[in-house]
């Protein structure tokens, strides 16, 4: 393996991103520690990845509402990979912006798992990559995050606040040598449309893992993926705000 | 949402699920009054569609691999074209394989497919050893050659009829490297290439590209094309750069003229009658994989596939009158592909039969229906019958004469509470 990444801990393995980067990092023999919530998915994913050529994978559950268990979950991965080269950070969820205004806690959960939950894990693991003066951190924001919009502004602020949050990350680890890159996936598609011909805007979860895996070893700081979401998003971005209000997006 | 098989037509309005665990499958097999289930959505009709599709494409596990035996468990969802690029550079291949890769492992064993080494090695299911389904009642049942044998058989080559496929357990074949050795001869006629497949019946690999469209002392002309694993050379599965077709093509672009002109250069392009070449696996097997999309080449009508086999005994001579109608009519089939079976098996519904198969592809307008109509009568006539994954269009009447055992599988469908399984194929072809 030729490889800057030989280790990989990734957090939401079961998120279909997540295990396209899983499935590319064990067909190239990495060695992998996987974190979700579901014990059994996990189980037969990384049975999967034994398969597919991994050299090592191990796995843990893990519940993203509870920031308690955050600790002994970095702590497992560097007990498990040693070395810990690489980290992503997929979890998240979908929620539904009607549905979000109509209940806070509906809103309060989506702004917990989606923005508050991966900075603070964010945060443990630059530091423990500090320590060991080496290493990147991925994680998943979204292009949602960089303008609010009335379609889905909750989960848009989460990953928003997020996407801040990893700017100062950097800038606070890049004298100690730690990477952090900011993924910003456009439309995935999932395997439910995986047979119609799609719009130019959509693309494979593998295609995104390999943007992911590139950038990562790259050393990167910002990934749009794929990377026409980089002009789009520029084009949304600066349309003014008296403009932008009136518009149904 | 609208979809259609990989020849687009029909398309329909369906309402695709995508469960990715068994309780959320088994939940919607609940709550769905008539449902079918997809893989990668490869066969060319109707028999993918229905109300409701459950996609079975994030069932896509590697379960199980004994890399003493070669024997592989996996999810209904993998598809070939991963199987390939996991496992070749292992040393191990699919021991029969279509003539794409893009085809699920659930989708293989429901459509019983067969390859260029059907004379000896028998279609997909006789290399699979076992099955884990998930039945209309939501009972998950394990079946094999002897444990609940009759639903095994019936579900290999049971277009999904049975129930959902969940998991596969088939036994891969080792190969010393990702090359073929091929030999490409040349046939003057029908009865040369028939000859041709005789004689050289020891060939792991056989098929024929035939052009339709020659008369007179030239019918049937084709290129044999002959294979074998190399025993040298590397392992590597090089995926190359693959092309796409970016939009639908005017329809009237394949017309008897272009595929008239093709042909002749294409047979042409051998001078002597025999040839020897090395080609790596991908090209030699999937020649059409490197162009996503191909089958917009017919334009926004699709097209419709035809494959008969007819048995041996009488199949040169109804092979010669299925060319002569098809000639006659001067509707030019871009792909035309002829190959000898090997004996068939025991399922019910499993097209091959020992003796000639013939597989085309046409635009779909009213006059090409026509001459399939007629095509179908001398299948018939000659005790043949038609392959169901490439079928859109044949009458109840037709399948009930071309599968005789169709009432087992009625009966299996019945004991295994498949009522509210059903395509729009079964609809079609009136399978209770």
């Amino acid at each position: 393996m030729t490889s800057s990444l030989q280790t990989l801990f990734i957090v939401g393995a079961t998120s279909a991103i997540a295990e396209a980067v899983a499935r590319r990092h064990a067909a190239r023999g990495g060695r992998l520690h996987l974190a979700a919530r579901n014990g059994e998915r996990l189980e037969s994913l990384a049975r999967d990845l034994k398969i597919r050529g991994a050299a090592e994978v191990s796995w843990t559950t893990f519940d993203a509402a509870d920031f308690d268990s955050y600790p002994a979950l970095v702590d497992g991965a560097w007990q498990r990979l040693g070395q810990v080269d690489g980290v992503l950070i997929a979890h998240g969820t979908l929620p539904s912006q009607p549905e979000c205004e109509n209940d806070w806690q509906l809103a309060r959960d989506a702004l917990l798992v989606n923005g508050l939950s991966p900075m603070l894990l964010a945060q443990q693991i630059a530091h423990r990559l500090a320590a060991q003066k080496n290493g990147v951190l991925a994680v998943i924001s979204s292009v949602a995050g960089d303008r609010g919009r009335q379609s889905n502004y909750v989960y848009g602020a989460a990953k928003g606040g997020l996407s801040v949050f990893l700017q100062g990350l950097r800038n606070r680890y890049f004298a100690q040598g730690v990477g952090v890159l900011t993924v910003k996936p456009g439309f995935v598609d999932t395997p439910m449309t995986a047979a119609f011909p799609k719009g130019p805007l959509w693309a494979s979860p593998e295609r995104v893992a390999a943007d992911i895996l590139a950038a990562m070893e790259r050393g990167q700081d910002v990934l749009y993926t794929p990377w026409f979401w980089r002009a789009i998003m520029l084009v949304i971005r600066s349309i003014p705000e008296r403009v932008f209000k009136r518009l149904s997006l | 949402m609208k979809l259609s098989g990989w020849g687009r037509c029909p398309v329909v309005e369906a309402q695709v699920l995508a469960p990715d665990t068994l309780a959320v499958m088994r939940r919607d097999v609940a709550d769905s009054d008539a449902f079918i289930a997809r893989g990668l959505g490869r066969s060319y009709g109707d028999s993918a569609l229905a109300p409701v599709v459950l996609s079975a494409l994030r069932l896509d596990r590697l379960l199980a691999f004994d890399d003493e035996t070669g024997e592989l468990e996996c999810e209904a969802g993998v598809s070939l074209d991963t199987l390939l690029k996991v496992f070749v550079p292992k040393g191990w291949f699919l021991p029969v394989t279509p003539g794409t890769s893009f085809v699920s492992v659930g989708g293989a064993v429901a459509s019983d497919v067969h390859g260029k080494n059907h004379h000896g090695a028998g279609s997909f299911s006789a290399h699979v050893l076992g099955l884990k389904m998930l039945l209309g009642n939501g009972e998950v049942l394990d079946c094999d050659r002897t444990s609940h044998a009759d639903l095994f058989r019936a579900t290999c080559g049971g277009m999904g009829l049975t129930g959902i496929i969940l998991a596969v357990r088939l036994r891969l074949q080792r190969i010393a490297s990702a090359w073929m050795r091929t030999t490409t001869l040349k046939a003057n006629n029908l009865d040369d290439a028939l000859d041709l497949f005789e004689a050289r019946r020891d060939a792991t690999y056989s098929v024929a590209w035939i052009d339709c469209l020659a008369r007179g002392r030239a019918l049937g002309r084709s290129l044999l094309m002959l294979g074998e694993h190399d025993a040298k050379g590397e392992l590597a599965d090089t995926a190359d750069h693959i092309r796409s077709v970016p939009v639908d093509f005017p329809a009237g672009l394949l017309n008897r003229y272009s595929v008239a002109a093709f042909n002749t250069l294409y047979y042409h392009r051998q001078l002597r009658r025999e040839v020897d070449g090395r080609s790596h696996f991908r090209p030699y097997f999937y020649p059409l994989d490197g162009i996503r999309d191909w089958n917009r080449l017919y334009g926004k009508p699709g097209f419709l596939q035809y494959q008969c086999v007819l048995p041996a005994q009488s199949g040169r001579e109804g092979m010669k009158l299925l060319l002569e109608t098809i000639a006659q009519a001067g509707e030019g089939s871009f792909l035309a592909v002829l190959k000898i079976f090997g004996p068939g098996n025991d399922n019910p519904l499993s097209f091959p039969m020992a003796g000639p198969t013939l597989a085309l592809d046409f635009r779909n307008t009213p006059k090409v229906r026509e001459l399939l109509e007629r095509l179908d009568a001398i299948v018939l006539d000659h005790g043949g019958r038609l392959y169901l994954t490439k079928d859109a269009r044949m009458s109840a009447a037709t399948f009930k004469r071309g599968y005789p055992r169709w009432e087992e599988m009625a009966q299996v469908r019945t004991r295994h509470h498949a009522e509210r399984i059903a395509s729009l194929q079964s609809r079609r072809l009136e399978i209770p």
